[in-house]
């Protein structure tokens, strides 16, 4: 898949190429706005990354012309301003995500993957989520894994519509503080690892094949077993 | 002080400008005063002799010429003061009766009605004097004249006049007079004010506005620039603070942090001691980007941007919230953590920086209190406002450091050895003063008890 990536630190965009390279990805860096639009507007992209502060064209401003030449390709903000009222100004303007620097680079992948899987699929009407022998009815709100009832609390089941929703996908911790709690900032590491760990132990705990991995230094995925 | 900053003030250019209107409404008010009373004089006058002549001619129709020489003479004799002039002469102005001398040369020919010049009998060296009269032609050629003098109405020109030149002379002492005091008041308080401003630039910032005490509108003004100043002196004194607690807790997790990549780069080559010493800079990484994180998130309750974006939140659902993330936390290590949420607690507020207070305050309780202990987070209304508190059955904060935990970087030595920034409860100080909320710190015997008093938040 072709990433577009535009970032003028020279370093910083070294290795964001070379991650997104071992990851698999066909990586295109332009170090300027003008560079950066050009790119955009005569190539193919499955998604682009952004960062904010851009030498020529400001990058709000280059989203802002995408968007009017109707090029919907997801793009992910990079920025230093870590405000709420910033990240409001970037979905605004565009943007389908935001990440603040500096970040884990397993952060921005789990992030990029989202997109792309969001650009893949429409979001099904259907009001049934299947991971494996797990199934989520949004209309009553049950959960049964083989058939067997899971009782969740809301919260719980919250992050579980999200993680289903994602599966096969890694999910950061602030990816689930964002959709769940909608919280911008971090609380003390932990907090989300025991909810997890709770929400496993009722997923996990009288089947012998696991669905709700954790993902070292990263995050969590839920998948089917191989 | 110099005298000619005191004609530039606008204070003074105020008083001239003033001075200058009244002067000119006191000369209008004067010389209306003057055009009307002379026009009544004038009137009067002429009435007079008018009535005069009727009398007169009374007199000369039933007695005849000697009659109404009879009743000059008398009247002429009996009236002091000499207001009303009579004279009457032969065909030749050869006088024969009245208090006239002689027949004025103005009324030669025998006009009707002229103003004329005559010299006092009394006094010859007086200048003469101007009055107002008719002449006659009698049969036979007799002469009658009957005037009235006019002295009056120069006297009540003179003293119009001399009114006038003393009023504008008493107008512009007064005015400029006024004006300069009135100035050298108004520059004596700006100066003073000024005076401490650039005191204050120079560097004092404890220096403050004088006050007179009398709530003037210059005292409001200082007291308003007073309170500017106590709250950049704060503000000042934090970044003061900041710095040194940057430096020390910042500083040295980067000093350890190279410390240790120096000493893997010195050691032997090996892979696994290599990762091991990168997988520890990443997470030491981390721990001083949340320290950075967190002095931001107070930097930016405290700037006050925020204000402009509250918006009105649920005190309870973001309660609420926050205790749906902490308590699989508590419920693994065997803590109780209970939510008494009362229902339609409204606040205006920031929501991002409210629900990370709510979480420190969460974080706080679970940290300090044992295993097995309990913590309440409550959301109740009370008479001062939505109050949110959040208590716990720990060791609690001795009284005298309660204070001090709500600085900066501060951590109480017994807890030294539990993880945290020392940032948690400063932030939550810095967010209860950007809403105008109450923090209190109280005993919950035992334990720690925090509340948060919105007492300014309209539940709108």
């Amino acid at each position: 898949m072709r990433i577009l990536l535009i970032e003028d630190d020279r370093e910083a965009a070294g290795f964001l190429t070379k991650g997104l390279q071992e990851a698999g990805y066909v990586v295109d860096h332009a170090a300027t706005g003008p560079d950066g639009l050009h790119l955009a507007t005569t190539e193919s992209y499955a998604a682009m990354i952004v960062d904010r502060m851009l030498p020529g064209v400001d990058g709000l401003n280059l989203i802002g012309l995408l968007r009017k030449e109707d090029i919907d390709t997801p793009v992910l903000i990079l920025s230093a301003m870590d405000k709420v009222t910033d990240r409001v100004d970037g979905l605004r303007a565009g943007g389908d995500d935001y990440l603040t620097k500096p970040y884990a680079f397993s952060e921005l992948q789990a992030r990029l993957e989202a997109l792309l899987r969001r650009g893949q699929s429409a979001p099904t009407a259907d009001a049934h989520l299947r991971v494996g022998g797990l199934e989520m009815n949004l209309l009553t709100r049950q959960v049964t894994r083989d058939g067997h009832p899971i009782d969740l609390l809301p919260r719980e089941f919250q992050i579980l519509e999200f993680l289903m929703r994602h599966s096969g996908q890694v999910v950061t911790r602030t990816m689930l503080l964002e959709a769940v709690w909608n919280y911008h900032f971090d609380p003390k590491t932990g907090v989300i690892d025991v909810q997890i760990s709770r929400l496993r132990q009722k997923l996990d705990k009288d089947f012998d094949q696991p669905l709700l991995h954790t993902v070292r230094g990263a995050g969590y995925c839920l998948r089917e077993a191989d | 002080m110099k005298p000619t900053s005191l004609l530039h003030t606008s204070t003074f250019r105020y008083a001239v400008i003033y001075m200058t209107v009244f002067a000119l409404s006191v000369c209008g008010v004067l010389a209306f005063l003057y055009w009307n009373t002379i026009a009544v004089i004038d009137t009067q006058g002429d009435d007079t002799i008018e009535a005069e002549i009727i009398g007169l001619a009374e007199q000369y129709k039933a007695r005849d010429l000697a009659g109404l020489a009879e009743v000059i003479r008398t009247r002429s004799a009996g009236i002091s003061g000499r207001r009303n002039l009579y004279i009457l002469t032969t065909p030749f102005y050869a006088p024969l009766a009245g208090n006239l001398t002689q027949w004025p040369a103005e009324a030669q020919g025998d006009p009707r009605w002229i103003d004329f010049r005559f010299g006092q009998a009394s006094d010859p060296g007086e200048p003469p004097q101007i009055a107002r009269g008719r002449t006659f032609l009698l049969p036979g050629g007799y002469h009658l004249l009957v005037g009235r003098d006019l002295t009056e109405r120069t006297a009540f020109r003179k003293s119009i006049t001399e009114t006038l030149v003393w009023a504008l002379l008493m107008t512009v002492i007064l005015g400029l007079g006024g004006g300069y005091l009135l100035s050298r008041n108004f520059l004596r308080r700006i100066d003073a004010i000024g005076d401490s401003s650039r005191a204050i630039l120079h560097g004092d910032l404890s220096q403050r506005m004088p006050l007179t005490g009398t709530d003037d509108e210059f005292d409001r003004l200082a007291d308003n620039l007073n309170e500017m100043l106590d709250q950049i002196e704060r503000l000042m004194d934090g970044m003061r603070g900041v710095a040194d607690n940057i430096a020390h807790d910042l500083r040295s997790p980067i000093s350890r942090l190279r410390g240790r990549l120096e000493m893997t780069l010195r050691a032997a080559p090996d892979p696994v001691r290599y990762r091991e010493t990168l997988e520890k800079t990443i997470e030491e990484t981390d721990g001083i980007l949340e320290t950075f994180n967190s002095l931001l998130a107070i930097s930016l309750a405290e700037s006050g941007a925020l204000k402009d974006g509250f918006e009105t939140l649920d005190l309870g659902a973001l309660a609420r919230d926050a205790a749906e993330l902490y308590d699989a936390a508590a419920e693994q290590r065997g803590q109780k953590l209970t939510t008494e949420i009362a229902e339609g607690c409204l606040v205006r507020g920031d929501r991002n920086l409210l629900s990370q207070a709510i979480s420190n305050l969460l974080d706080n309780a679970l940290t300090h209190t044992p295993d097995s202990g309990a913590i309440t987070i409550a959301v109740a209304q009370t008479a001062e406002g939505p109050q949110l508190t959040v208590a716990d059955n720990g060791p609690g904060i001795p009284e005298s450091d309660r204070d001090r935990v709500l600085h900066r970087f501060a951590r109480l030595d017994a807890s030294r050895s539990t993880p945290g920034s020392g940032l948690g409860l400063s932030q939550v100080a810095a967010t209860a003063r950007l809403h105008e909320a109450a923090l209190c710190l109280t005993d919950n015997q035992p334990g720690l008890r925090v509340s948060l008093t919105f007492e300014n938040s309209a539940a709108a």
